[in-house]
């Protein structure tokens, strides 16, 4: 039979597995204290000739993408499987073992067991018990045997698949890891405010067709009184077939998701530019313009010129800027605003709403993971399977009603597969109960 | 009074149930054991109330937060939670020896938040950290690390019964420890509970590094050494259904996995850089 061949208990021993685990751990190493994916050049100046070909041979560049690394990896799942496979059958028996062909023999040899003896018949005793153990959740089998009437009942026969649950999430998550690798993608954009992109660079090279286009309408970022950042925010509106689909404000932890694809914001970049933003409160025209500092610009519709020639700068954030406005009657105006507040212009003509901004671009890691989902649901079931395996366990008990010249005596006995302490105390408690009246 | 005032007496309450702890165990001085978990308890309500209070501060200071975000404040919800995961045992077990290992432990843990020359303010969260699950992945993570602690701990005393325990039958120390099957019962039930907890760190991280950068894993040093600690506590559940490996294997392996813990938690900031690297200073 397949299973006394010998490749056969390899790949079903612990023993692999221990192999396996030490191999998998220590390799690990070696990616957290060698930089990844620098390029070969790198490597050689850093650790010389010999040493950065054994690097290119053995992928330690992208070691946990490597051939041997992943081959480690697929040798753990090869054994989990086969480890499976042959006890899964034996914990299957178990599970459907029936309590009812257990004998007086196999009663008396338990660890947890105890008997006494009572007044009124056999029948009458077996009766009352069941009804008790019932009404302490136990549903029990019965069967009389020559031995005497034998009560079964048992909990929790299903958690011994605790430790299989466990098992398999460690293969639902590999899977969704491939699932990811082959059907999804990582990218970035840096895209500046104002602009539309329907393509991203992906980290592995080449650029990718979103199959629809992203704007970014603004980015702002905020800072705490003490200069560190407290958050930074991008606009963002999805445009399909020139329709605009949906707008978001996404931040750091709340991304953008269309189609599967999803934006990230992740960085940012400040320009030297401003977005001037001019509305004409008496005809409702409104226009924004990008304006390199203290270069003018004109808006000739409205017959408006205008421009920052000064700005206040922490880091490399503006706080405010001043603004310097003319529409060509009377002397030009100058204004102070902060960064992006909007401010009124009187002139003779009227007022007009300005706003002067610093120009960013926002860093968006852009990324498609049909396999996360299944990642996530073996997350679920390892704690799932973990719990069971080690806090629930099996629980049965026999009660052995024999005919005896003044009654019946009974053999009480119990066994529990995980925590027989905890059984033992629960055990104890249980006789009392049956016992008494 | 204000929360360091009262994390620095709890430092200091802590060294004293030490040395109580200690005493027990040297001199067999039973009588001080009552004295050696009054103080363990005192010191943690004062350590409670401590954090308790930082927590308040944080939002007095209108940047409001749990108190688990530097260095600082997770070596002290380290020594916590190593203190109630020891007191616990004690409760169950029936026995204060361990103590001894235990709670010198949660004295280093807050020696080093109050002595060493780490930022101690309470700082706001940079946008990354604005999460619901940062929280959730600090505090799995050092409930696991508390059980491994106290797992090395009962390590340690149970190679050194091992080693002096047989020989002197004079009623020395080792005597008092507890016995070798008991000690190997609490070492492998701290390590099935910590690798729960362990588990549950990393998937949180996960789940967390998703939602903010959209990869679930990206083989950052931390995230790596993290998966080896793992790797280690799974090879040490599993090395008991292979004969041939023997009883103080265990023992070892547990000493060596809080080695790996203590790496990942402490070693890899300093001594490699990735995406944790805020965890520093
Ligand atoms: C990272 C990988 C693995 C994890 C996280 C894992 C997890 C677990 C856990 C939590 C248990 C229960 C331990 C206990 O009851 O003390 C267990 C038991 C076991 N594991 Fe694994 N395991 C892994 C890999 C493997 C592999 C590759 C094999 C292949 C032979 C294997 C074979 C077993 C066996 C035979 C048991 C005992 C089952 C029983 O009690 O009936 N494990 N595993």
């Amino acid at each position: 039979m397949y299973k006394n061949n010998s490749v056969w208990r390899l790949f079903a021993s612990v023993k692999l597995a221990l192999v396996t685990l030490v191999l998998i751990a220590g390799t690990s190493i070696i990616g957290t204290v060698v930089p990844q994916n620098e390029a070969i050049e790198w490597y050689a100046g850093k650790y010389g000739p010999e040493i950065s070909q054994l690097i290119a041979i053995l992928d330690i560049s992208d070691m946990y993408g490597s051939w041997w690394f992943l081959g480690l990896i697929y040798l753990l799942c090869i054994n989990l499987v086969i480890c499976s496979i042959d006890r899964f059958p034996g914990v299957w028996k178990q599970i459907q073992a029936d309590g009812l062909s257990f004998g007086e023999e196999r009663l008396g040899k338990m660890s947890n067991r105890l008997s006494w003896e009572v007044k009124s018949s056999a029948t009458q005793v077996s009766s009352r018990l069941e009804e008790r153990l019932s009404g302490k959740g136990w549903k029990a089998k019965r069967k009389t045997t020559e031995e005497g009437i034998l009560l079964f009942g048992q909990k929790g026969a299903w958690t011994r698949t605790g430790v299989y649950f466990v098992h398999a999430s460690i293969l639902v998550i590999f899977l969704g890891a491939v699932i990811g690798a082959i059907g999804g993608f990582k990218g970035f954009v840096m895209l500046p405010e104002k602009q539309v992109t329907d393509k991203i660079g992906l980290y592995g090279g080449g650029l990718l067709d979103l199959g629809f286009a992203v704007r970014c309408n603004s980015f702002s970022i905020d800072f705490y009184a003490n200069g560190m950042p407290k958050d930074y925010t991008s606009s963002l509106t999805v445009i399909e077939n020139g329709q605009e689909i949906l707008t978001k404000t996404i931040e750091v932890n709340d991304p953008l998701t269309y189609k599967g694809i999803t934006f990230y914001q992740s960085s940012y970049e400040p320009y030297q530019d401003f977005v001037i933003t001019v509305k004409n409160p008496r005809n409702g025209a409104e226009k924004f313009f990008t304006v390199p500092f203290q270069k003018q610009v004109n808006w000739p519709e409205e017959g408006l010129r205008f421009g920052v020639i000064n700005a206040k700068m922490r880091d490399q954030s503006l706080v405010s800027s001043k603004i310097w406005f003319t529409d060509d009657k009377g002397s030009p105006t100058t204004v102070w605003a902060d960064d992006g507040a909007q401010t009124t212009v009187k002139r003779e003509a009227g007022e007009y709403l300005i706003s002067a901004k610093q120009m960013y671009a926002t860093g968006l890691q852009v990324a498609k993971d049909p396999g996360v989902w299944w990642v996530y649901l073996g997350c679920g079931l390892m704690m799932f399977g973990l719990y069971v395996a080690f806090f629930m366990s099996h629980r049965r008990i026999w009660l052995l009603i024999t005919e005896t010249e003044e009654g019946a005596q009974i053999l009480f006995a119990g066994s529990a597969n995980k925590n027989r302490p905890g059984f033992e105390s629960s055990f104890v408690e249980l006789t009392e109960q049956l016992r008494d009246q | 009074m204000d929360s360091s005032q009262l994390l620095g007496i709890t430092t200091f309450t802590y060294l004293f149930a030490s040395f109580l702890y200690i005493g027990v165990l040297l001199f067999k001085a039973g009588k001080l054991g009552v004295a050696a978990t009054a103080f363990t308890v005192i010191a943690l309500l004062i350590q409670t109330a401590g954090l308790a209070l930082r927590w308040i501060e944080s939002y007095r200071m209108g940047i409001g937060h749990a108190p688990l975000t530097n260095m600082y404040e997770s070596v002290l919800f380290f020594s916590w939670t190593i203190i109630i995961f020891y007191l616990v045992i004690e409760w169950k077990f029936k026995t204060r020896t361990i103590g001894a290992f235990a709670v010198p432990l949660a004295f280093l843990a807050t020696a080093y938040a109050s002595f060493a020359p780490i930022d101690k303010g309470i700082t706001p969260l940079v946008p990354a950290l604005q999460s619901n699950w940062l929280l959730a992945h600090v505090i799995t993570c050092f409930v696991g690390y508390a059980a491994f602690a106290i797992a090395a701990a009962l390590g340690i005393m149970y190679l050194a019964k091992k080693r002096f325990g047989g020989r002197d039958k004079t009623g020395s120390t080792s005597e008092v420890l507890p016995d070798l099957k008991i000690l190997d019962d609490i070492i492998y039930k701290s390590l099935i509970f910590g690798f729960i907890w362990l588990s549950a760190g990393i998937i949180t991280g996960a789940v967390w590094a998703n939602s903010a950068w959209g990869t679930y894993w990206s083989w950052d040093p931390k995230e790596t050494w993290s998966l080896i600690t793992w790797f280690v506590y799974a090879f040490a559940l599993h090395s008991r259904y292979t004969r041939g490996i023997k009883n103080e294997t265990i023992a070892w392996l547990s000493i060596l996995g809080f080695l790996s813990v203590v790496f990942t938690y402490y070693g890899v900031n300093f001594l490699l850089a990735g995406l944790h690297s805020y965890g520093s200073g």
